[in-house]
């Protein structure tokens, strides 16, 4: 009788439980793991400080070499895209650190074992993957804008001797944006490809080949038709796009077509590392 | 309850679990022994939904464990795998564990009271020592209050003090009515823990009753003879279908001449105390001699250690019904 009464109330509690949890507790419990470990701290802060640092050394450098007549053709890449002239040193730094931050989101998991706490309390396990992707996305767009926006400012004002740009020219403002947008859908990418490789250093050795090997590598195609589809198509080269001013001659992808298709590639990589996920043992 | 039916775990072409079926009741602790590779680890991590099962299934009070809407205050469990980040610290482990259960955060703080690490509760788990760890993962598996729990070789590596510890918690929870299965491969450890024994090996259920049965009927009983007449008795013995066998040698250095010593088995003591009275032959001393969880669990899991493939007499003894209906299935 008293296992049968025991029994029940356990029942009821778990239908209370029930009520009461929700995604909203999961992103909670994903943010308390992200925000707990010096990794992503760490991570952050070379992010930031690196992206900053180097924006502002960069622009100041070429300012200099092109007022001292020693850069005529950085002048003209300076007046063509400006913003794409003060983002990029920025941008090409900081996205190692968030490629290595959205690896090891996951793959810490595995390294360390968490992953079987994880699951034991969401046997589900897809709603785990969510919260994290939910969370990280949200934490890498919130830092990742604000640190493009100070890089811009900063870059405005060391350029402002050669060339006046502002957020109200045309694509200016979805240039800055994008470069945010960008960032954060790396952050998917390489948490997806942790997600499918489960070890460290094989998700960011994969992670930083494809976007610093491979996608450069592509762009040696450009002599053939073919050859720029498969350049723009390549899930970086395409979401880069959107961080440029204007559409360049040869590209075949508009700004958000771009963004779309690396956000597709990404969205891929998502769902591959979901099935995974669900059908491997833990 | 626990229950685990014809469950079968293959890894490439190695059998982990071989058609395992058991239950799990509450109010006790099962004791889940087999030598170290026998599938208990993987049993557990099934039971868990950790990993898939190749065949059959495993289920918590009637539902698959993913089925669970909120596992921990259900199940609690310990690995044997550590599961905590080396540089997060026993708060946060445990906050994040709460929060996915939609559990206070004071529930966390009195876990940390109950397994005495309040005091490093915000220094990184890395830093922690065996029997820290354990106590770490002892306050996950308590988190939800479970009525049911799974601890893989929760003594392992701890000190005299720690081992004291887990196994009064293990019998206070159960006490409590919960159902409790904690593995080891620590035989003596699991004599004075557990209420009732699941055994296999590879893969295989050998034994699941009792432990006090485990231990009786595991293994032959012998007994202990000393008499100055031995070829006489071994006749008597022989003649009833017994077995006896004579030491060595009894000399010892205190002087004392002793009796011959026999060690008789396949009788009864009280039988070979009957037919050494019938003959008049002088008996020194009669013992009967219990076998220790050790011998039952080396002769129960001695066919399955071996790579030969025969099936083990005394096991198949312990095995209740359904257990040999589903062994009787095996080709």
């Amino acid at each position: 009788m008293s296992t049968t009464a025991a029994r029940s109330q356990l029942a009821s509690d778990q239908a209370q439980a029930a009520q009461r949890v929700g995604f909203g507790h999961l992103m909670l419990a994903e943010w308390t793991k992200i925000r707990s470990v010096r990794s992503t701290v760490w991570s952050l802060a070379i992010f930031v400080i690196g992206t900053l640092g180097l924006t502002a050394l960069f622009c100041w450098l070429t300012v200099h070499a092109i007022q001292t007549g020693r850069a005529e053709r950085r002048t003209a890449d300076l007046l063509v895209d400006p913003v794409s002239f003060i983002l990029q040193t920025g941008i090409g730094f900081g996205q190692l650190a968030i490629c290595v931050l959205g690896a090891l989101t996951m793959t810490t998991e595995y390294s360390t074992g968490v992953i079987r706490a994880s699951l034991l309390a969401v046997p589900k396990r897809l709603p785990v993957l969510a919260a994290k992707c939910v969370v990280f996305a949200t934490l890498i767009f919130v830092i990742a804008e604000i640190v493009v926006f100070v890089s811009f400012f900063i870059g405005k004002a060391v350029i402002h001797p050669v060339v006046d740009v502002s957020l109200t020219q045309s694509g200016v403002a979805r240039a800055v944006i994008g470069a945010g947008l960008y960032l954060t859908v790396l952050g998917l990418f390489a948490l997806a490809i942790g997600a499918l490789i489960r070890h460290s250093a094989g998700a960011i050795a994969a992670v930083i080949g494809l976007v610093l090997v491979v996608g450069p590598l592509l762009g040696l195609l450009d002599s053939y038709d073919w050859g720029r589809h498969v350049h723009d198509w390549f899930p970086t080269q395409a979401g880069s796009y959107i961080t440029r001013i204007h559409q360049a001659s040869d590209q075949v992808l508009t700004p958000w077509q771009g963004f779309a298709v690396f956000g597709g590639w990404t969205a891929l990589l998502v769902i591959a590392g979901a099935y995974l996920l669900k059908r491997r043992d833990a | 309850m626990i229950e685990a039916r014809d469950l079968t775990k293959k890894f490439g072409a190695t059998l982990a679990v071989d058609h395992l079926s058991f239950t799990v009741q509450p109010g006790r602790v099962t004791g889940f022994l087999g030598p170290n590779g026998a599938g208990k680890s993987t049993t557990m991590r099934i039971i868990l939904g950790l990993d898939h099962p190749t065949s059959g299934s495993a289920t918590i009070n009637g539902k698959p464990y993913a089925e669970l809407t909120t596992p921990l205050r259900t199940v609690g469990a310990l690995l044997e795998a550590k599961s905590v980040h080396s540089g997060r610290s026993a708060r946060n482990h445990l906050l994040f564990l709460a929060q996915t259960q939609g559990l206070p955060s004071s529930r966390v703080d009195e876990m940390l009271d109950l397994v005495g690490l309040r005091p490093v509760a915000n220094k990184r788990a890395g830093g922690f020592s065996l029997g820290m760890s354990q106590r770490l993962g002892v306050a996950a598996a308590m988190l939800g209050d479970p009525q049911i729990l799974l601890l893989d070789e929760p003594v392992n590596g701890l000190d005299p003090e720690g081992v004291l510890w887990i196994r009064n918690l293990m019998k206070h929870l159960a006490s409590e009515g919960r159902t409790v299965l904690v593995s080891s491969h620590l035989m003596n450890e699991m004599a004075v823990t557990a209420d009732h024994l699941i055994v296999i090996g590879r893969g295989r259920l050998l034994a699941n009753a009792a432990t006090d049965e485990v231990i009786a009927r595991g293994s032959g009983q012998s007994v202990r003879v000393r008499t100055p007449d031995p070829d006489r008795l071994t006749k008597l013995i022989t003649a009833e279908g017994g077995h006896a066998v004579r030491a060595a040698t009894t000399a010892n250095g205190d002087g004392a001449e002793q009796a011959p010593l026999l060690t008789v088995t396949g009788i009864p003591a009280a039988r070979v105390g009957e037919l050494a009275a019938s003959a008049s032959v002088v008996l020194h001393e009669l013992t009967p001699q219990l076998a220790s969880l050790e011998d039952a669990f080396l002769e129960l899991t001695s066919d399955s250690l071996e790579f030969g493939h025969h099936e083990s007499e005394p096991a198949s003894q312990l095995l209740p019904e359904p257990a040999q209906a589903a062994d009787g299935r095996i080709r």
